[in-house]
């Protein structure tokens, strides 16, 4: 087929992909956002299996259509509360294909400058464009696919550690190698002389040195940061998995790869610097792991945590009008929506107000506690932001928090020595009631005390998050 | 252990410490109950009630103070009632101890211990015990009615057939519970409410009734009440008087004055002088829930209702929970059964004084001979502390902070986009063209991802990011592109990309689909 045509097609294909992300600004439109996406991705992979270059057809749809039934398998299996470890996993596989594909193009460019000129003008495919390229351009192009493999390497084992500590695999504690960051810092300068090396040599060795040293980066980098921020680093993953691919797009000269790339970098990009925000956290400092900046001693918390039973709660439930439930990671992990989302029915359906309030970093990624809720069949007109109903919670009766902690710690506000202090919290002590359902007496992912849990006017309701709320659908009767 | 309720000795008490349903269950709690009879007649609850919950009734005080070893009161015992406790008994009423010196004296000489229903600290735990606020909601929302029996009009406005009614004006001074439940009441009624109090933090709580607070612009004096506890301080003169210039400029308008104004230990404070009632309209009403310590209201005879020379009625009932004294007796007994709750941990009958307690401590006067008021102050703050408020900035001062940020923007900006284009030009000079083709791609590309994910929702940011991964694998086409030219190892590796790619659209797509096909409205 024509050149033209393809390029037309990717043209296409770019215009639907933008369409599908900026379409994801409201919740009915995003239902529309993803069939661009999929058109998108139908028409390149169409345009590209015709255009000039391509070989071995059936093989590779084959293999589509097997990788595809794997996806789909793996998509319908997952459960909702399990998606941030898919996602991680995914990123994974786009990180080593980055990583192969550079691998492919290092090779065919030696293939290629071995033959002579006669011999070039005979080829055919991705070898044939890389026979027409200028001295200046192969350098170039060396520059592109060593950064392509870099990332492409560094997204691969980042991923891996990101998603065994999101599927508690492993420890989701920060830890770090003995060196710590000069250990990094080693491995980066190394990948540094191997890009000099390669640029001048073009032999593989460098290359191959470089993705060990890369591979090393991503896992310990990842290693050394905590639970709590892996919503920001999931979503930097898929950053450097567009800015792979982007780079990867550069050396094979293709535009729709760069495109897309782009879009895709820059967009988590965007993603880990709002929540970053909503951390009140440094970006650098989250990269680097563990928390900085703390001077002095954090504020000594008096007074105790007092418990209460399901039966305390019904009762309170019963006399109240309005209720603002804030659910974090441990409804997540108890698997407690559904329950949750019970509970919501039958209190509505006894005319009482009920709400969620949502913190931006509430759950293991951006949005979790949304799709759970959605899963759970809550209406989403009654999901609100932090923004959106902090000021109501003065005028709430009661604010059940179900498994989050440090997205509701008043030491943001109230102690300026505190670790957190600064981010945004939601204001449920302001309540007139709290019930904190919580497993036991411990800390949040970040590890440090909650004034909330020793308020006056909170209750804790300890156990399991999907014991409780079973309990006290009961109670409610 | 035996607990006992005698019947109250007070003229025109109709209270009964013990209801029926309390008796049964402090029989749970291992206890035998005995009770006077003709204890709970007036407050309607016959000796036959009781029997039926298997209380023991018996002839006569005397035989009541002879049997019980708990002795539940409303009223601190007075006369010849101290007469007859004896030593090692427990007594359990409102008390009252920092006026009540020489009964507290008289109560240590018979070797009594005695626990105060009012000193129960006001901490959240201790709410279900705190019998003064369940008889103060009681004595406002009493107040209110009192009020409107002795007022000649409507409290609702209406329009009628024959006529329109203007709805009445209310004032409530003070809000505590009573002062709350008044407003509350009054409310409820249809009557435009206003209410006032020293305690600015309080304004929500009155407009969360449905009330509108008085405000004083009044800047030093504000209080924190969290320093005394929940309760009102003594305020400044200064502020006392522009307090008394916002009651006259009311008076005129107001049909129904409810005062409730209290500092603990102190006379009530005089809110309402004589001069405000001359200004008030002919058959308008003023309730002095103060009364008994004086009253708010210059003119208030306790226990009396007087009627002043322009027509204005003056209430200054002191017995306001006794005039309900079904429901008061109701209330206090579960907080009396709440309190000994509290004192048996293990239910077998036998109460336990452990003064490491904050809500027994506090409450206890007299313990094993010792007068043990007043207690320390207690563990656990009643109310954290109000963080000091920021300062309102001023129309010009947010004007001049916009225009500041807007200039700081544009800077930006102009800054970011001048450093761009000369990085840009930059590369431009040394790379090739085919390269800045690409490159130019690349710029605009990365602007449209920039520009096009700010607008994105927040709950849809996990879709978001699974979009995203699944377009991210467009490194598919690399793969395409090479799967068809080169070596064996070439092909391999193409092919695995495929592979892993290919799991990675359909997986992505189909994650973000079963998503957002799980939002819905309700």
């Amino acid at each position: 087929m024509e050149f033209g045509f393809t390029t037309a097609a990717y043209v296409v294909a770019a215009v639907l992909f933008i369409l599908s992300l900026g379409g994801l600004s409201g919740q009915e439109s995003a239902k529309r956002a993803v069939w661009y996406g999929i058109a998108g991705m139908a028409l390149a992979v169409f345009a590209t299996l015709i255009g000039p270059g391509a070989g071995l057809w059936l093989l590779s749809l084959v293999l589509l259509a097997a990788g595809g039934a794997i996806g789909v398998y793996v998509a319908q299996k997952v459960e909702m509360t399990g998606m941030p470890q898919l996602v991680a996993a995914m990123h994974s596989l786009v990180g080593l294909a980055a990583v192969f594909v550079g691998f492919n193009a290092h090779f065919e460019l030696g293939r290629v400058l071995a033959m002579d000129p006669a011999a070039r003008a005979g080829l055919h495919g991705f070898a044939e464009l890389l026979a027409d390229k200028t001295t200046v351009e192969v350098n170039i192009l060396r520059v592109e696919l060593f950064l392509g493999v870099f990332i492409g390497a560094v997204t691969f084992t980042g991923s891996v550690v990101a998603y065994g500590k999101l599927a508690g695999k492993l420890t989701s504690a920060a830890t770090k190698l003995p060196g710590g960051h000069m250990l990094n810092l080693g491995a980066a300068i190394v990948s540094l002389l191997c890009l000099i090396w390669y640029f001048n040599s073009g032999g593989f060795f460098p290359l191959f040195l470089m993705t060990l040293a890369a591979l090393f980066i991503g896992y310990h980098l990842i290693m050394g940061i905590g639970g709590a921020d892996m919503p920001v680093v999931v979503s930097m993953l898929n950053s450097y998995s567009g800015w792979a691919a982007a780079a990867i797009g550069f050396s094979l000269g293709n535009d729709l790869l760069i495109v897309v790339g782009a879009l895709v970098g820059s967009s988590g990009a965007i993603l880990s610097y709002i929540m970053c925000k909503a951390m009140n956290r440094h970006f650098v400092s989250v990269i680097l792991g563990g928390f900085g900046g703390a001077s002095g001693p954090a504020a000594a918390i008096e007074g105790e945590q007092i418990a209460i039973d399901a039966d305390g709660v019904a009762e309170a439930l019963d006399e109240a009008d309005s209720v603002i439930i804030i659910p974090g990671y441990g409804m997540a992990v108890a698997q407690a929506q559904h329950g949750v989302s019970e509970l919501t029915r039958k209190l509505r359906a006894a005319g009482k107000e009920v709400r969620f309030a949502i913190h931006p970093v509430a759950g293991r990624l951006p949005g979790h506690m949304n799709v759970l809720l959605a899963e759970a069949k809550v209406p989403y007109d009654i999901v609100l932001e932090m923004d959106e109903i902090n000021a109501d919670f003065p005028s709430t009766d009661v604010a059940i928090v179900i498994g989050s902690n440090d997205i509701v710690n008043p030491a943001a506000q109230e102690d300026p020595n505190s670790p957190i202090a600064g981010m945004p919290v939601l204001e449920v002590w302001k309540a007139k009631k709290v019930f904190v359902s919580k497993r036991g007496q411990g800390t949040g992912y970040s590890g440090i005390e909650n004034p909330l849990f020793y308020k006056e006017n909170t209750r804790m309701f300890y156990g399991d998050a999907k014991a409780s709320v079973d309990a006290l659908l009961q109670k409610l009767g | 252990m035996k607990i006992g309720a005698p019947r109250e000795r007070l003229e025109g008490e109709a209270r009964v410490a013990l209801t029926p349903q309390s008796a049964a269950q402090l029989k749970k709690l291992g206890y035998d109950v005995v009770m006077e009879a003709g204890a709970g007649e007036r407050a309607r609850f016959g000796d036959d009630t009781y029997r039926e919950a298997g209380v023991e009734v018996l002839d006569g005080a005397e035989a009541l103070y002879a049997a019980a070893d708990i002795v539940l009161k409303v009223r601190a015992p007075e006369g010849d009632e101290l007469e007859l406790l004896r030593e090692g008994q427990t007594l359990i009423s409102f008390i009252w101890p920092a006026q009540n010196e020489a009964l507290l004296e008289t109560l240590k000489g018979k070797g009594v211990n005695a626990i105060a229903m009012d000193m129960v600290p006001r901490i959240s735990r201790a709410q279900k015990m705190d019998a003064l606020s369940s008889m103060a909601n009681i004595a406002g929302y009493r107040a209110v009615i009192e009020a409107g029996n002795n007022f000649g009009r409507f409290f609702t406005g209406q329009i009628t057939a024959a006529g329109k009614v203007p709805p009445a004006k209310v004032l409530v001074v003070g809000a505590g519970v009573a002062g709350l439940a008044a407003t509350g009441t009054s409310v409820s009624l249809g009557a435009i409410t206003y209410a006032f109090d020293v305690r600015p933090e309080v304004a929500e709580q009155i407009e969360s009734m449905g009330a509108e607070f008085v405000y004083l612009d009044f800047e030093e004096s504000s209080q924190d009440s969290a320093a005394t506890g929940g309760y009102a301080a003594p305020s400044s003169p200064e502020f006392r008087e522009k307090q008394l210039e916002k009651f006259r400029e009311l008076a005129p308008d107001i049909d129904i004055v409810i005062t409730t104004a209290l500092i603990p230990g102190r006379p009530a404070p005089k809110l309402w002088t004589e001069d405000m009632v001359k200004m008030m309209k002919p058959g308008s009403v003023v309730v002095d829930l103060a009364a008994e310590r004086g009253g708010n209201c210059d003119l208030t005879v306790p226990d009396e209702k007087i009627v002043t020379d322009n027509d204005v009625t003056i209430i200054g009932y002191t017995d306001f929970p006794s005039r309900m004294a079904t429901q008061s007796s109701t209330l206090y007994s579960t907080n009396l059964r709440h309190m000994l709750d509290d004192l048996t941990p293990e239910k077998d009958g036998t109460p336990v004084m452990n003064m490491e307690d904050d809500v027994i401590r506090g409450a206890t006067v007299v313990n094993a001979g010792e007068i043990t008021f007043p207690p320390p102050p207690p563990k656990t703050q009643a109310i954290a502390k109000a963080p000091p408020k920021k300062k309102e900035l001023t129309v010009e001062e947010k004007a001049a902070a916009e225009v500041a940020a807007f200039k700081r923007q544009t800077r930006n900006q102009v800054t970011l986009i001048a450093v761009g284009a000369a990085l840009l030009l930059g590369v431009g000079l040394v790379a090739p063209a085919s390269f800045m083709q690409h490159f130019i791609v690349f710029v605009l590309a990365v602007f449209v991802g920039f520009q096009v994910i700010w607008n994105v929702s927040h709950s849809l940011h996990t879709p978001l990011m699974a979009v995203t991964n699944a377009i991210s694998s467009i490194i598919i086409l690399g793969a395409l592109m090479q799967i068809g030219s080169g070596s064996f190892l070439v092909i391999l590796l193409a092919s695995l990309s495929v592979f892993m790619t290919g799991i990675n659209i359909f997986g992505g797509f189909m994650v973000t689909r079963r998503m957002l096909a799980m939002f819905q409205k309700s």
